[in-house]
């Protein structure tokens, strides 16, 4: 452990914030069991991704600008989501001039910033969790995570290490789900195509439970998983390695 | 025979009910990924290579109007003829006055993007000469007036039983009883009917992968050897080719060549990379006596010092489209105009304007693996983001989304106003759904409720429940 | 204003600005240094690594490789590989002073045919500029002696490659084609050969042929 309490700022996605707050509360038991003082800066809203990829430069900086302040003199930001950490390590600092002190914050911001399964393992040097959770378990990689972040083996190392999780690796385990932001409701067509072949390549593992680092990827999964009546149950990664059983799987009733 | 890039909403629903695509797409597609798999894997500099390819073509489109210069001269010095074109139709009249001079009747042509983009069949036709295409996928899907669906596959949409049917609607000589239902025998015939036009035609038109300024040079690449037999049967050779084509020397084109066929087709090398240099010399027995380049601008001269300048590098591997999980749900047709897939709708709105090809830009999730697989490193998913800025910039989204968004953006900017916003929509939705966990319609958002269910939010939001438990 | 000067005019105002004359220096020492850049290991090693090389990928495409000590066994060899083939012992060459001086009469009832390939040729020989170990190429230049049409007409495509002539890397086929032509000359044509005709343009089947050769066979000698 690198100090003896970092000062970690939660960062809690949007989606977390307003579809699933177990996931941030799994998010800082695995924050504190690891050593970390958590805090949930309250000026925080979302990353700006849908305005940044809709073009709106403008908004999208606005938004990166209120992110930069709320969590300014934190140790570290820790974020359950590889999309959103992708979104404030590698996109904030494009929105400001080389040499500008907004971009001096930007990027120091994007140094303190870490997805959550790669800060407890690559930061916190967390070698295993301490949870039960019996799972037949297939992970999907989420995009930003996998490409922009490099997280691949973070989550599985840790998953391995909860009592009762079997992993099971799915064909094309790296291929987007579909999601995609608003593309999924720009595009339902083409979405759905995407989701059905991944939901092939899930069912073909025999897995009882999909996990994944997004909320964004696993509301879309999940969503369909349900309309067709799959018993597969999908879960975020922080509430596998909490071990949260009381709280229904996404998508499903209490 | 053209669909058109701005219907690209009409195509897809085309595309997402064609059984036959759909079948196509979902056996091709990975092969093509595990032959570059394979092919990278077996060579440990693959990615320094990826990098010093990039680096030669930053080098040249930054110097390109001197490369163009000392290309130009070269091609002189060697006896061969440039012919600059600025528009699509300047290089189909170029094309068309020295097919005339030549006297032609028939032209073979080996495969060319250029040729597409430019409609050059159809122009020719028109005028009376007959173009016939020698690239096995681009003869059948010539056969069937359609448009390349890929950019080195040209016909990895269809399956052998529409080939079939193809010939045997145009071949009339064949005998109904032979069996053409493998894939060999396909070829076969196909061998023995376009040997003849070889023979026969007048000029050969092919492409070019690159142009080398070092020597006045132009290259292509190919594993039928069809443009083989295309440029060097014929009295005459024409290049097409556009001015973002050059590299500097035979050393930096072997560069790129070495990520070239082991990106598109996971080959080491392609069977057949021949370099032309001007026309027939005294005492050569055979080849071409005249030997003709078209240079295109078409648009590409206006991309340079823009911050859509990287996607001149690219060299029309295909691999972006391959691992693109979009294009392989969809298909080349979709895009709707000559290049598709991921660099395509990169390039698309440059070269017809993104007020035609608005969405092309937005029909990507960001995913990534464009950029990841582009062996010259082009930043794709950034530059169809540039084009996003430009359709903002320029009002060309629908008013649906700019409003939502809008909306979306002005809270998003006001945390207080926000959190109270969430926490409604939280309780409001998660009372609809009635302790089922999800919801199956939701006003406003059919794109979703479509196809899957809404999962329900889980009552009160993150921020008030940490309020509660941590005051 | 021509198309040539619209085009470079576009050309030129959308460039970084810089002092002119630095710029054309800069492509100038780069063409006249033609500097090599990475050179994969794969090829690299002595003739026996290269031929081992060189034969495993030929092979590994669908060509097929012998090696003959001595190049006068070159006619027997090409008879002996028509009549394994099945085909007619006619073979077509070009004028090339090697193959010219080979006592083809070794061959047996071998007729050699002499110029540019013809439709009905089913079977050539022609005498390789180089090799490339890395991946199995054979490359080719056009010349008096070396009709190019006997690369892509006839069935089969059988190439004589001296050991001398088996380079690592394409790059050291530049270097001898340099010093043969000069700096920045090159013949009218210039082929690199990876094996028989293919295509996978119908559902990704490798199909051979396609349109040029069935078969290639390289005959090193040694």
């Amino acid at each position: 452990m690198p100090e003896s309490s970092p000062r970690v700022g939660l960062f809690v996605t949007c989606l977390v914030d307003m579809f699933r707050p177990s996931v941030g509360f799994a998010a800082v038991k695995l924050l504190e069991d690891a050593g970390c003082t958590v805090e949930v800066p309250e000026a925080q809203t979302c990353c700006g991704q849908p305005a940044y990829n809709s073009g709106d430069q403008a908004d999208a900086r606005a938004i990166a600008c209120n992110v930069i302040a709320a969590f300014r003199g934190y140790d570290y930001v820790v974020v359950p989501s590889g999309s959103c950490g992708g979104m404030i390590v590698k996109h904030y600092p494009e929105f400001f001039e080389p040499g500008t002190t907004e971009h001096d914050e930007a990027l120091d911001l994007a140094r303190r910033t870490h997805e959550l399964t790669s800060f407890l393992t690559r930061v916190m040097k967390v070698e295993k969790v301490e949870a039960q959770f019996p799972a037949r378990a297939t992970y999907h990689d989420s995009c930003s995570g996998l490409r922009e972040l490099g997280i691949r083996n973070e989550p599985r190392k840790l998953l391995a290490s909860v009592a009762g999780v079997s992993l099971r690796e799915m064909t094309d385990a790296e291929v987007c789900c579909g999601f995609g932001g608003t593309f999924c409701v720009k595009y339902p067509g083409i979405s759905d195509k995407m989701l059905e072949k991944k939901l092939h390549h899930i069912e073909a593992t025999g897995a009882d439970t999909l996990i994944a680092g997004d909320l964004g990827c696993l509301m879309n999964m999940a969503g369909k998983l349900k309309r067709m009546g799959s018993p597969i149950k999908v879960r975020h990664v922080a509430e596998v390695l909490a071990g949260d059983h009381a709280t229904p799987p996404i998508a499903e009733a209490k | 025979m053209d669909l058109g890039a701005a219907n690209f909403k009409d195509n897809v629903g085309k595309a997402l009910a064609d059984d036959k695509l759909q079948f196509a797409m979902t056996e091709t597609g990975p092969r093509f990924i595990a032959k570059r798999t394979k092919a990278r894997e077996a060579l440990p500099e693959f990615d320094q290579l990826r990098d010093q390819a990039r680096d030669i073509k930053d080098h040249v489109l930054d110097h390109l109007d001197i490369y163009l210069e000392k290309y130009e001269a070269k091609v002189k010095e060697t006896g061969g003829h440039v012919h600059w074109a600025e528009t699509p139709d300047d290089a189909r009249a170029a094309v068309l006055a020295i097919c005339r001079k030549a006297n032609a009747k028939m032209v073979t042509k080996g495969k060319s993007m250029i040729s597409e983009e430019i409609d050059l069949n159809q122009h020719l036709a028109e005028n009376g000469i007959v173009p016939v295409e020698t690239d096995l996928g681009e003869y059948i899907i010539q056969l069937r007036n359609e448009r390349p669906s890929h950019i080195i596959a040209p016909a990895v949409h269809l399956t052998r039983d529409q080939v079939e049917a193809d010939f045997r609607r145009v071949h009339t000589h064949l005998d109904p009883k032979r069996d053409l239902t493998e894939i060999p025998a396909l070829v076969e015939e196909a061998r023995a009917v376009l040997r003849q036009k070889y023979l026969a035609a007048d000029v050969g038109i092919t492409g070019a992968n690159f142009l080398i300024a070092e020597t006045g040079t132009s290259i292509i690449v190919t594993n039928e050897g069809n443009g083989d037999l295309t440029q060097t049967l014929p009295k005459v050779h024409i290049v097409l080719a556009s001015i973002e084509k050059l590299v500097p020397t035979l050393e930096d084109a072997t560069t790129i060549l070495r990520v070239l066929a082991r990106s598109a087709t996971g080959q080491d090398f392609s069977n057949y990379t021949t370099f032309s240099t001007g026309g027939r010399r005294p005492g050569d027995p055979d080849g071409p006596v005249e030997y003709h380049v078209i240079l295109l601008d078409n648009g590409r001269a206006n991309v340079l010092g823009t911050e859509f300048q990287d996607m001149l590098r690219c060299i029309r591997c295909g691999a972006c489209l391959n691992h693109c999980p979009v294009y392989n749900s969809v298909g080349g047709h979709a895009y709707g105009w000559v290049y598709p897939g991921p660099i395509g709708s990169v390039v698309t709105p440059a070269l017809i304007g993104i007020e035609n090809a608005r969405h092309l830009p937005n029909a990507s999730t960001f995913c990534g693996r464009c950029e990841e697989v582009c062996p010259m490193r082009i930043p794709i998913p950034k530059m169809l983001r540039h084009w996003r800025e430009k359709e903002f910039e320029r009002h060309l989204q629908p008013t649906s989304q700019r409003w939502g968004l809008g909306l979306w953006a002005w809270m998003a900017k006001r945390p207080k106003l926000y959190r109270r916003a969430t926490a409604l929509a939280a309780r409001v939705l998660a009372n609809q759904a009635h302790g089922k966990g999800r919801l199956r319609k939701v006003p406003l958002a059919s794109g979703w409720t479509e196809f899957r269910d809404l999962p329900a939010p889980q009552g009160k939001t993150f921020h008030q429940l940490w309020k509660e438990r941590r005051p | 204003m021509s198309a040539r000067d619209a085009i470079m005019a576009r050309v030129r105002a959308k460039l970084p600005k810089g002092p002119e004359g630095s710029r054309r220096e800069a492509v100038e020492r780069h063409i006249s240094q033609h500097q090599q850049n990475l050179i994969p290991e794969r090829g690299q090693g002595d003739i026996e690594h290269r031929i081992r090389v060189f034969t495993e990928m030929m092979l590994a495409v669908g060509g097929t490789v012998e090696i003959v000590d001595d190049v006068n066994d070159v006619p027997h060899a090409v008879s002996v590989y028509l009549r394994d083939g099945n085909l007619p012992a006619i073979v077509r060459r070009g004028t090339d002073p090697l193959l010219a001086r080979l006592p083809w009469h070794r061959g047996g009832t071998l007729d050699v045919l002499e110029g540019p390939a013809v439709d009905a040729d089913r079977a050539s020989v022609s005498h390789a500029f180089a090799g490339v170990a890395e991946s199995g190429t054979i490359v080719q230049v056009s010349g008096p002696e070396n009709p190019t049409t006997l690369n892509f007409l006839p069935e089969a495509h059988i190439v004589v490659l001296e050991s001398s002539a088996l380079f690592a890397s394409y790059e050291e086929a530049w270097t001898k084609l340099r010093n043969l032509m000069g700096e920045g000359n090159m013949p009218r044509t210039v082929n690199m050969i990876s094996g028989p005709s293919r295509t996978a343009d119908i559902e990704q089947t490798i199909v051979r042929p396609a349109h040029g050769p069935k078969n290639m066979h390289v005959i090193i000698v040694r």
